[in-house]
């Protein structure tokens, strides 16, 4: 017998045990009528030789219309998602999704434009991307953009290769490259897969890059500091110009990762920091919806010894031309020092459009405004958390002031009330809310990242704290409780351990 | 208060009040004063929705679509027909705004989609195992010659030359980190004339069908790559693979492509997805996401992110990629798209381009000043030779509302004036006779203009 099950609201059509797809399979069903045959009909086996063919279909499902669409919609409220609950899922900057940006993203001379339309016929999308590229500039006060890369992780590997060209372009070698101890992932993935070795650096006791570290750390060796300011434990790095001054000492980079400048848009830059190469997460702090793992978008921006490496190709702006017409836009390959291309064509001009149309909405004022609240909501959250008692078991892991997100330790909570950050985590989900980052950053045990975002209100915020004090409490009395959470959801703790073990990858 | 901040000025004293600031330039009070903006950004002032809609239509208006024309460009994307159903699907909320799905109790319906989805990949791959999408179809590419460089730590890599171009770029955009070199293959006769491959190397890439419509021969150079003790990355058109032999069947060990084509629109690029299939032998080396079956405490059948330990969040330098977000939505319109198909419709869809494709390669090639560049067999694209400057023509047939394709000369300079023709379900019999009457047209008026000239 299962465990008492409730009904939490975003799940109302959660079934028992869903069928995939190919389970749902009944040969002879469809969806497809394919269009008539209009030209005069040849043997397959003359166009296409057998030999060149396979035995017999993919085993794709045979369901009826009605069916798939039955399917995937009861699959979607299997779902938790941003347009119904408070998701503070920190360095992912969950803020709403503005539904006019879908609109305009899908007006056909956007959605139906073939990549490789000569850009006279392109004038439009080419002038979305200038535009944008000019905005992110600024933003990042860094003169030159390639909104090429297609996710935060592509803009790093961009960074690393601009570093690898720019170093080569001097006729140096370097080998290793910097990063924090509190690091994304990707960071030091990013550096593997740029053929750099990664050299740690460490944390101070009050959150900043471990200056006396990284100038031992820091040599002809190092070809790049790759950096998160605000760090990934939110604060801000208030070390930065010493550190832009150590690192460009020998001779190296800085690099920027994005994944928070959603707390300092229009207060501060990253190319006024000392900055080299920004990347930008358009799905984070320019709303393109998260799609449950993507798409997104990471456009890197550069100061001028970094621009001749730029991916190819630029979309540029052709001030003028023989007969006195009007600037056009243009797609430049002739880039004879590009790293190359990270992709095919252009990018994700699908995530463009709706970043450009986020910042057109808000113009300077309002992206000021953005990280203004995103600031103020976190300092707030963080405040009524410790009003309502949560931090004396989860305390924030630096005293300070925080940035647009902060990171408490459950290490106390672990100890004193058995319950582990995973346990409250779980039972968060118990109350309709996705509960923030679990165990990162690393350097923080039992860690729990939370990021508000501007989006919320006051009293999701106030709703939240509670939640959390509530579930303490709950513990207090009985661990398990939380242990065992959650109870209300679809599935209840999923058993990861035995998935990898034996790994069952396809519907068979 | 902006369009999308809900704190009043009464909910900002009183949070200022319990945070114990007197401000909010307080709160970044840790920014040094010198780096602190004291002028706004220029990006201009905020505009209301329905200006934004405006402009956004505006520049809309200035690109010409495949609404506006009959267009034969493909090399990489194509003109398919996207159903209502799949808009409507990912357009759902539960689909469109999650995150990647870090807490799978609460995120079942993106699993359960990425394991279908991983399902229909590896039935059409013929590969067992699929991950759950990485960025697109050229850095796929690039993603599988690192796969292999993990795998057997050789040198080299040798590339078809019916490699898409931004494939082979993206490759060597990335092998030159590795300090390794992207070696090409010639084409004869339209498909790859393969050297010997030696024992230093790593990888041998070709594409299915190649970048000028052929298909391949994949057995034999997988035989000699295996002898070579080196990997087959196999680039492929995923619709095709309904009706080829699956690459997985010949021999490939990591087949990968762009999935534009299932269920995807052309977005001027992106964004799409790339889809990543590849050997038992090789699956704790696969990037990004993966997502695997298992139970709940309950016993009951549940889906979950699995093999974590390949990727960065864990494994952080050791990973086997540093892919984090890749196009879970975009895949989702994958398995929509493929199930609305379903298993006969997709070789119906196939077999029609087949057809359509031959008929047009017959009418074209009846042209004066038209030759083929090759006479392999094709699915979906022809490539022929055009004796005339291809530029030119292809300005002409513009101007009659048809697109006639893409011109070869930009990336292969012994095709000068080659043009590729990609055809798809929504390309008619009245489409393929208007393109090779318009094209005739052109090609005559251009040949009377240039032996004018000499005259």
């Amino acid at each position: 017998m299962s465990a008492p099950r409730g009904s939490a609201s975003w799940f109302t059509a959660a079934a028992d045990d869903e069928l995939t797809i190919f389970q749902r399979s009944k040969p002879g069903r469809r969806a497809f009528v394919a269009p008539g045959l209009d030209v005069p009909e040849r043997p397959l086996d003359e166009l296409l030789p057998p030999a060149l063919r396979r035995a017999e279909p993919p085993r794709l499902p045979e369901v009826s219309e009605p069916e798939i669409n039955r399917h995937y919609n009861r699959l979607s409220k299997r779902n938790f998602d941003l347009d119904t609950g408070f998701y503070p899922l920190g360095s992912c900057t969950m803020k709403h999704n503005p539904k006019l940006h879908e609109r305009v993203a899908a007006l056909p001379g956007h959605a139906k434009l073939h990549p490789l339309q000569d850009p006279a016929r392109a004038q439009g999308a080419l002038e979305v991307m200038w535009r944008l590229q000019d905005a992110l500039a600024e933003i990042a006060g860094l003169p030159h953009v390639s909104l090429q890369p297609s996710a935060g992780s592509h803009g790093e590997l961009a960074g690393v290769l601009l570093t690898r060209a720019f170093h080569e372009d001097r006729g140096e070698r370097r080998t290793k490259v910097l990063t924090p101890d509190t690091s994304h992932g990707t960071n030091p993935a990013t550096v593997t897969m740029g053929g750099y070795d990664v050299v740690k650096v460490g944390t101070d006791q009050a959150g900043n890059v471990d200056l006396d570290d990284l100038r031992s750390k820091a040599d002809e060796d190092v070809a790049c500091l790759m950096l998160t300011n605000p760090s990934t434990v939110g604060l801000f790095e208030t070390g930065i110009e010493e550190i832009a001054r150590i690192v460009h000492g020998v001779g190296a980079t800085l690099y920027y990762d994005g994944a928070n400048l959603n707390a300092i848009m229009g207060i501060c830059r990253p190319g006024d920091m000392g900055f080299d190469i920004v990347h930008f997460n358009l799905h984070k702090s320019f709303t393109q919806p998260h799609g449950g793992g993507g798409p997104g978008a990471g456009p890197i921006a550069v100061s001028e010894r970094i621009e001749p490496f730029l991916p190819r190709p630029q979309v540029v702006r052709r001030e003028s031309s023989e007969n006195g017409s009007e600037p056009y836009f243009d797609l430049d390959f002739d880039r004879p020092k590009s790293i190359g291309r990270l992709r095919g064509f252009q990018g994700n001009y699908g995530v463009f459009v709706r970043s450009y149309a986020y910042i057109r909405s808000l113009g300077a004022a309002g992206l000021k405004e953005v990280s203004e609240v995103a600031v103020l909501n976190a300092n707030y959250l963080l405040a009524r958390l410790r009003a309502e008692g949560v931090l004396d078991h989860l305390p924030a892991a630096y005293e300070r002031l925080c940035m647009h997100e902060f990171v408490l330790s459950g290490s106390p909570m672990k100890r004193d009330l058995k319950i582990k950050t995973l346990d409250l985590a779980k039972r968060l989900l118990d109350h309709g809310v996705h509960p923030p980052t679990v165990y990162f950053p690393l350097i923080v045990d039992e860690a729990l990242l939370i990021e508000p975002t501007e989006t919320e209100t006051k009293e999701t915020l106030d709703r939240f704290a509670e939640v959390v004090a509530e579930i303490l409490r709950e513990a207090r009395e009985d661990p398990e409780i939380a242990r065992n959470a959650p109870y209300t959801t679809p599935v209840r703790r999923l058993d990861e351990a035995a998935a990898a073990r034996n790994p069952v990858l396809r519907q068979t | 208060m902006s369009r999308y901040t809900s704190a009043t000025d009464a909910d900002r004293s009183e949070m200022l009040r319990q945070i114990g600031v007197e401000s909010i330039e307080e709160l970044f009070r840790e920014i040094p004063a010198r780096l602190r903006l004291s002028s706004p950004l220029g990006v201009g002032e905020g505009l209301s929705e329905q200006e934004v809609y405006e402009e956004l239509r505006t520049l809309a208006a200035r690109n010409v679509s495949t609404e506006d024309e009959v267009s034969f460009l493909g090399a990489g994307m194509y003109d398919h027909y996207v159903p209502a159903l799949v808009d409507s699907i990912i357009l759902r909320s539960e689909f469109l705004t999650p995150y990647t799905p870090y807490q799978p109790e609460i995120s079942q319906g993106g699993l359960q989609a990425m394991f279908e989805y991983q399902t229909a990949i590896s039935e059409l791959t013929g590969l067992p195992v699929s991950n759950a999408s990485v960025y697109e179809g050229p850095s796929a590419v690039a993603a599988a010659g690192y796969v292999a460089k993990l795998a057997n730590g050789r040198r080299r890599f040798i590339a078809s030359r019916g490699v898409h171009p931004h494939s082979r770029e993206t490759l060597a955009t990335l092998a030159h980190g590795w300090d390794m070199a992207v070696e090409e293959a010639p084409l004869s006769g339209g498909t790859t004339d393969w050297p010997s491959i030696g024992d230093d190397v790593s990888a041998v890439i070709v594409q299915q069908p190649n970048f000028l419509g052929a298909v391949e021969q994949l057995e034999p150079i997988a035989e000699a790559a295996h002898r070579a003790g080196a990997l087959v990355i196999c680039a492929c058109d995923p619709l095709p693979l309904a009706v080829l032999k699956p690459p997985g069947e010949c021999g490939v060990d990591i087949a990968v492509g762009e999935g534009q084509t299932l269920g995807n629109r052309l977005d001027f690029g992106g964004p799409s997805f790339g889809f990543f299939a590849v050997t038992e032998a090789l699956m704790r080396r696969v990037p990004g996401r993966i997502a695997g079956e298992t139970q709940d405490a309950d016993g009951r059948r549940g889906f979950v992110l699995t093999l974590q330990t390949r990727e960065q969040h864990i494994r952080r330098e050791r990973a086997t990629s540093n892919i984090c977000t890749a196009q879970a939505l975009n895949a989702l319109a994958g398995i929509v798209y493929l199930t609305w198909l379903g298993r006969q419709g997709i070789v119906e869809l196939v077999e029609l381009m087949i057809q359509r494709t031959a008929y047009a390669r017959d009418r074209l090639e009846a042209i004066e000043g038209v030759t083929p560049l090759h006479d392999q067999p094709v699915v979906r694209e022809l490539a022929v030779g055009i004796d005339a400057p291809v530029d030119r023509v292809i300005a002409r047939c513009r101007e009659e509302g048809i697109n006639p394709g893409y011109a070869l000369g930009q990336d292969y300079p012994e095709f000068e004036d080659g043009l590729l023709v990609a055809l798809t379900e929504r390309r008619t019999r009245a489409d393929i006779d208007r393109l090779a009457e318009v094209l005739a047209a052109a090609i005559a008026a251009e040949r009377s203009e240039l032996a004018g000239a000499r005259r």
